[in-house]
């Protein structure tokens, strides 16, 4: 998406700024930008020695909306879904604009087309699962994700961990998703509606597979199914799992969890596969071994049938 | 818990009107009224963004209680729904806004209240955004220098009503091209829930030399009159469909 024009949504904080907040009184120094995005602009920003990130706008209900949505996935039990809310204020700055702001966690990993380019290809059926899991955990806990891109993904380092970062889009289950990118968004497609479902998600999933191997991403077409079809088989490196990529384009799965049984089920066979192969290996380098045992035996047997004579 | 209407008009123009009255004073009118003014400005692709004609775009959705925006012809569908979205919000907040200062005094706005209550307020005017009802009416602009357009707005309002359909509120549209052929604006569309049917309609439109925005929005204004008329004849015998449950 390209950055709207929305009336004075510009900020620009300089490194050295201090935020001081108007309701809570905590205080923040602006270390660099880290990220813009529609609704507003992130910082690295320090607190106490700490690092954090902080995000600051001058759109005060869509900051709500989102603090709304930080605070319901930190409810959820288990696993954290979405980065941890550290505060919440506003923020006047010296002119006497009104900004609303609010201080994450700081997330520090790799874009996840950096980290497939240094670590190979064995890593995309783990983020698919790993990916699956996330959202099996967020659907079921009454939300759909939205705006799954690849900008809104982070890698992780020990262990290695797909995180999301940004969820803005992030939109309770039956409603209408709140933000959406055209690439990843069926309704673009023609290939369904902006409710807010499970299925909506898997279908964006894709597309973060997709937008890795193309990265210049492909207009739409009038048969927008089939085109999605062809551009998943021209990727060698999809291929195994050409089969659930394409279910959930189609939207064929009801749950994550059906996607995931699916793309489990590809990575055992070809585990197995694998294994067949090395068992197969092991079968020449065990004939040394094999007499070597052998010649064990037969010695030992020759030391027991001497302690029976004497 | 019966929720209210949201009506609107969307007027998507590419510059200045130059016949009748003032659209800035209808678009107030039709505010008065209950009805949000939200304007798209199309930029020609060589086209800065700060072009002396579209300040009536601006003008315009200022005085009609609602949100404008000037794009390049690409963001189009992005930005018809994000507008509309936008102008819902900013109308239940509008109502909230003036409940809030009845309850807590005349200086009280959501800006005022501490994050936490914001927070709260937010919820309450998504869920509203969500599910009341709205209606639209859709007024484009077929003047000559809009004909290169035509196709991209026809996109971007199918697009739109993928995205209102999306929400569990219903959704009404009706689309209204000026000028009209002897009128001041031409039905595309009567009142219907999905916008699917409009792809037959649109190549025939016709691209006429003037641009007489504010009778067009005075007609428009008029829709949602006669539409109302019609509803509660309709709600009447709904009314009754409903103790059958």
């Amino acid at each position: 998406m390209r950055a709207q024009t929305w009336k004075n949504s510009g900020i620009d904080l300089k490194p050295g700024t201090k935020i001081t907040g108007k309701w809570y009184k905590n205080q923040y120094l602006i270390r660099g930008k880290l990220g813009k995005g529609a609704i507003g602009t992130v910082y690295l920003c320090e607190s106490g020695g700490k690092l954090a990130a902080l995000k600051i706008s001058d759109k005060g209900t869509s900051m709500t909306v989102e603090v709304n949505v930080l605070k319901s996935l930190g409810q959820v039990q288990g696993t954290r879904l979405g980065p941890y809310l550290l505060d919440v204020d506003d923020w006047v700055s010296p002119n006497g604009t009104t900004y609303s702001f609010y201080v994450m966690e700081y997330l520090k990993g790799e874009s996840l087309s950096l980290f497939v380019k240094n670590n190979g290809n064995v890593w995309i059926g783990v983020f698919l699962l790993q990916l699956l899991e996330d959202l099996e955990q967020l659907h079921q806990s009454g939300w759909v994700f939205g705006d799954l891109k690849l900008d809104n993904l982070i890698v992780l380092s020990s262990p290695t961990r797909i995180r999301w970062v940004d969820v803005g889009g992030t939109t309770q289950t039956g409603r209408a998703i709140k933000e959406y990118t055209e690439f990843y968004d069926r309704g673009y497609w023609g290939l369904g509606t902006r409710k807010a479902e499970p299925s909506y998600d898997l279908f964006s999933l894709v597309m973060v597979f997709l937008h890795l191997y193309y990265p210049q991403r492909f207009e739409r077409t009038t048969q927008s199914e089939k085109l999605l079809f062809k551009k998943i088989d021209q990727v060698k490196q999809l291929q195994p799992y050409r089969n659930p990529l394409k279910k959930a384009i189609a939207g064929k799965y009801r749950t994550s969890s059906e996607m995931k049984n699916d793309v489990l089920q590809i990575v055992y066979q070809s585990q197995n596969k694998s294994r067949l192969k090395k068992k197969g290996n092991q079968k020449i380098s065990n004939i040394p071994f094999y007499i070597e045992m052998g010649g064990i035996s037969i010695v030992a047997i020759g030391f027991y049938i001497l302690s029976l004579i004497f | 818990m019966k929720k209210g209407t949201l009506k609107q008009i969307l007027l998507i123009t590419d510059g200045c009107s130059n016949k009748g009255e003032d659209p800035a004073g209808v678009a107030a009118l039709a505010y008065e009224q209950g009805i949000t003014v939200n304007v798209i400005g199309i930029l020609e692709n060589n086209q800065s963004e700060d072009v002396g004609g579209l300040k009536e775009v601006e003008d315009i959705a200022l005085s009609g209680g609602g949100v404008s925006q000037i794009v390049y012809p690409e963001i189009l569908s992005q930005t018809v729904q994000m507008v509309t979205r936008q102008a819902m919000t900013q109308t239940i907040q509008g109502f909230v806004n003036k409940e809030l200062k009845q309850i807590l005094g005349s200086n009280q706005s959501i800006e005022n209240i501490d994050p936490e209550k914001r927070g709260e307020i937010m919820e309450v005017v998504e869920d509203l955004g969500e599910s009341s009802d709205l209606e639209v009416v859709v007024l484009v602009d077929t003047s000559a220098s809009m004909h290169d357009k035509l196709p991209t707005v026809k996109e971007s309002l199918i697009d739109l009503s993928i995205s209102l359909n999306s929400r569990i509120g219903k959704n009404r549209f009706c689309i209204f091209s000026f000028p009209g052929k002897r009128k001041d604006i031409q039905k595309i569309l009567d009142w219907s829930p999905q916008l699917n049917s409009i792809s037959e309609v649109f190549p025939k439109l016709t691209s006429g030399g003037i641009t007489p925005t504010g009778p067009a929005l005075r007609e428009a204004m008029y829709q949602f009159s006669k539409k109302s008329l019609l509803r509660s004849l309709r709600n009447e015998s709904a009314d009754v469909e409903e103790f059958g449950y």
